[in-house]
């Protein structure tokens, strides 16, 4: 089938949706995707970030959709256009999108230790205003412990689902992920239900913000600080494929490996995860590969082209960062 | 004499008994239905009868039949959404409280031309007593031998369920409806795919709103053709209007569409006019989320033309200057109403009912609620006006299901309407009186 998104057409398989065509294409034009994620099924559709603007539906029938549509969750159809940076409705429109999922944010970057790998971060800067219109308390809850390992910041939450999809696919039995309805929903009990599971751990690496944190790094270090590197060792519960995050020789984080989206190429156990922090555990494949526009290769905001900085800067998005453009 | 179908015998004393429903020709339309006619035939009366959806679309109803998937050995559903839970709507729950039988009688004939053995009448949580009734209905129905096995000694077999709703407006949303009828939380599914493809449990499923399935069965009964006839253009046949706010006879009215709106809020036989002689301001037309209209536009359309109660006449001019027919949910206002007021009323109510899950709907409705609080109490400032329509703006057309549209079109009407009163209240640091909320139920929360 062939899609034509932004000007360029490419050919996919039938069942393939706007969002993975257009992340085959390349990241100049698959839109941000905050709470789909290709390994948990029934995914997306939530934070509406990923939205564009269908202008053809299909050669069969060209007429274009009447309302945006959720990338994340449309399939294409042949002979079908999109519109997403280059439709200036769209780009509006996700603006309006980010300002939402953020007037409720606390914005506690600075002692967030999702700071430096968090989605919604990259998404303010990206699409964010300079100065939030927004000038009512925001909604707070309890910080809660799940378990010994997880701390669940509700404060943080996008309610993306993910998380709720993890608990969902990986347990037993029905669960219920989120309690209340509107804006004082909340995550809740379904995980603590999730924690004997071997899997649960995972739940805070699907976590795009800072809602679900790994205890044992809370606090440890900056993510920008540590040295992400591919491991592997014998595990019976999972591949036993991890990242591991360094400081010195010390092992301070056990994750999945992640995508260039972001997304874990695979699920790791908790022993993984928690119990084996030593380096003498694993077998170092070798440094990890970051991603151009991450904060962790140090020059993500240096990397931006000089019209996208000039933006910023007359945004005063960075009004409080130092910029150093290298030559 | 205009013509009633629907609730022409709601005075007749035990009509909601099976006995005297059937003596003033009740169950006509199962017994020529299942007994002289093919269910295509059922399907193709609805289909020249020209009706449309009674819950808010007005979606043609004989063409969602017949989009219905029919895949070999898979089960189908009739539900019918008695959910009504759109403000300023009251329609379903006097017919069902009326003459239930009418509901019942449709359910079997629609069941009959889908091909559905299984069905369910959803019902929110409030209208408890309504659910008794309707109970109480289907029971004689069985006895009767109306429902269950060998229906009126034919080979066609129905089942129909009554399930009670915990008092959700958002389980009015057809696809949340499902869920919440398959005991999940009520959240609306991610379309397609649509419910007449993958519906009640997967299967595919038409859910039809509590007037349109009554309807079927005067359509069956007199002839899609003769149905058309009644109504203006694509408008056709008789409507429901829940009649509220500051007239002289609130209530509901069977109308035929294409009255004009003029003769529906003056006329003796329906509103009897405005109360106390006050001044029409504006009206709502269809349920709480349709644009509001002032008077002059409500009574005639920019064209000058007079405005009708059709679905093309209050959508004529699109909404800059018209509106929409919706669930019939006719809200009345005169000169003395606060618009302001009015909207922190509706946007209040759509702020606690989202659902939640997607961002747009979710923190914009909390928004444009606690933007419209500082008109209330008198802190707005005229920037509030503009960012109240930007903040609108950003929901509409950009959530999962139409609720985004329902939050924002009132909020945008109001300002495109009345942006002057919202001006005064900012300039003047006027204070909006909503003092009696605290009498109604305890303050704000
Ligand atoms: C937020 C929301 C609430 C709704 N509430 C109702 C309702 O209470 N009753 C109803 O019949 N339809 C309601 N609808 C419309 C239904 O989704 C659906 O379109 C309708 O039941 C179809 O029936 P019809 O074709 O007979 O109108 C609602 C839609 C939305 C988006
Ligand atoms: S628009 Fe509102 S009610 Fe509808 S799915 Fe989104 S959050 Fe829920
Ligand atoms: S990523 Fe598509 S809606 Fe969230």
């Amino acid at each position: 089938m062939k899609v034509t998104i932004d000007g360029i057409e490419i050919d996919v398989p039938k069942g393939t949706t706007i969002l993975q065509a257009a992340r085959m294409i390349g990241a100049d034009v698959a839109p941000p995707a905050m709470c789909y994620y290709t390994n948990l099924k029934t995914s997306g559709g939530y934070c509406r970030t990923c939205i564009v603007k269908v202008t053809q539906g299909s050669a069969a029938n060209p007429t274009p959709m009447p309302k945006p549509v959720a990338s994340c969750r449309t399939e294409v159809m042949d002979g079908m256009v999109v519109e997403n940076f280059t439709n200036p409705e769209i780009v509006e429109a996700r603006k309006g999108i980010v300002e939402f999922l953020l007037i409720n944010h606390p914005l506690d970057c600075p002692v967030c230790d999702q700071a430096g790998e968090c989605k919604l971060q990259d998404l303010g800067y990206e699409n964010g205003l300079a100065e939030s219109r927004y000038e009512f308390e925001r909604r707070e809850y309890e910080m809660i412990d799940i378990g010994e390992k997880i701390k669940l910041h509700m404060n943080r939450c996008i309610l993306c689902y993910r998380c709720v999809k993890v608990a969902e696919q990986i347990t037993d039995g029905r669960v219920h992920g989120v309690i209340n309805r509107g804006d004082a929903a909340e995550i809740s009990t379904y995980i603590e239900q999730a924690i004997d599971n071997e899997f649960s751990g995972n739940v805070i690496d699907v976590c795009p913000v800072g809602a679900l944190t790994d205890k044992t790094f809370r606090f440890k270090q900056r993510v920008w600080f540590t040295k992400p590197m591919n491991a592997h060792r014998n595990c019976t519960s999972c591949s036993g494929k991890v990242r591991l995050w360094f400081k010195g020789d010390d092992v301070l984080r056990v994750t999945a490996r992640k995508d260039e989206w972001d997304e874990a190429e695979e699920f790791i156990c908790n022993g993984c995860r928690y119990d084996h922090k030593s380096k003498y555990d694993w077998v170092i494949e070798g440094p990890a590969p970051i991603h151009r526009q991450s904060v962790i290769s140090q020059n993500k905001y240096a990397n931006l082209d000089e019209k996208k900085l000039q933006e910023l800067k007359n945004q005063k998005a960075l009004g409080f960062m130092k910029i150093d453009k290298k030559p | 004499m205009p013509r009633k179908l629907l609730i022409q015998n709601v005075d007749v004393p035990g009509i909601s008994s099976l006995e005297t429903y059937r003596a003033h020709g009740g169950y006509a339309s199962v017994e020529k239905a299942l007994k002289t006619m093919r269910p295509e035939d059922v399907v193709e009366e609805v289909k020249k009868s020209g009706l449309r959806g009674r819950g808010g679309a007005g979606f043609p109803t004989g063409l969602k039949w017949s989009f219905l998937a029919k895949p070999e050995g898979v089960p189908r559903y009739l539900v019918c959404n008695a959910d009504e839970s759109e403000p300023g709507t009251f329609k379903d729950r006097f017919l069902m409280e009326k003459t239930p039988h009418s509901l019942v009688e449709g359910m079997i004939t629609s069941a009959y031309a889908l091909g559905v053995h299984t069905s369910y009448i959803y019902i929110r949580g409030e209208f408890f007593y309504v659910a008794r009734i309707l109970e109480n209905a289907i029971k004689e129905a069985y006895a009767a031998g109306l429902l269950g096995k060998n229906i009126l000694g034919t080979d066609f077999s129905l089942d129909c369920h009554v399930h009670v709703g915990a008092g959700a407006y958002i389980c009015g949303e057809e696809t949340a409806l499902l869920e919440s009828l398959e005991g999940k939380r009520g959240n609306p599914r991610i379309k397609p795919p649509f419910p007449a493809v993958a519906g009640l449990y997967g299967c595919p499923t038409v859910v039809n709103n509590v007037e349109t399935i009554a309807a079927v069965a005067p359509i069956v009964n007199m002839g899609g053709d003769e149905y058309a006839k009644i109504g203006i253009g694509k408008s056709t046949g008789t409507k429901l209007i829940s009649a509220s706010g500051h007239i002289n006879k609130p209530g509901v009215y069977e109308i035929e569409l294409g009255l004009p709106v003029e003769e529906f809020i003056y006329g003796e036989e329906y509103c009897g006019g405005m109360r106390n002689g006050k001044k029409l301001k504006a009206v709502v037309a269809g349920g709480s989320s349709v644009p509001i209209l002032p008077a002059d536009l409500i009574l005639k359309t920019a064209n000058g033309e007079p405005r009708l109660m059709s679905y093309e006449s209050l959508g004529d001019g699109g909404f800059q200057t018209g509106t929409m027919l919706g669930s019939g949910g006719f809200i009345v206002m005169n000169e003395d109403t606060s618009i302001v007021k009015n909207l922190f009323t509706f946007t209040r109510f759509y702020h606690h009912e989202s659902c939640g899950q997607c961002s747009p709907c979710r923190e914009g409705t909390g928004w444009m609620e606690k933007i419209l609080q500082k008109f209330i109490n008198g802190t707005a400032q005229e920037s509030d006006v503009d960012l109240l329509w930007d903040v609108q703006g950003k929901i509409e057309g950009k959530t999962i299901c139409p609720f985004g549209e329902a939050a924002a079109w009132p909020v945008a009407a109001a300002i495109r309407h009345f942006k002057d009163e919202f001006l005064e209240i900012a300039r003047n640091k006027k204070f909006v009186d909503i003092s009696h909320y605290e009498k109604l139920n305890g303050g704000l929360s």
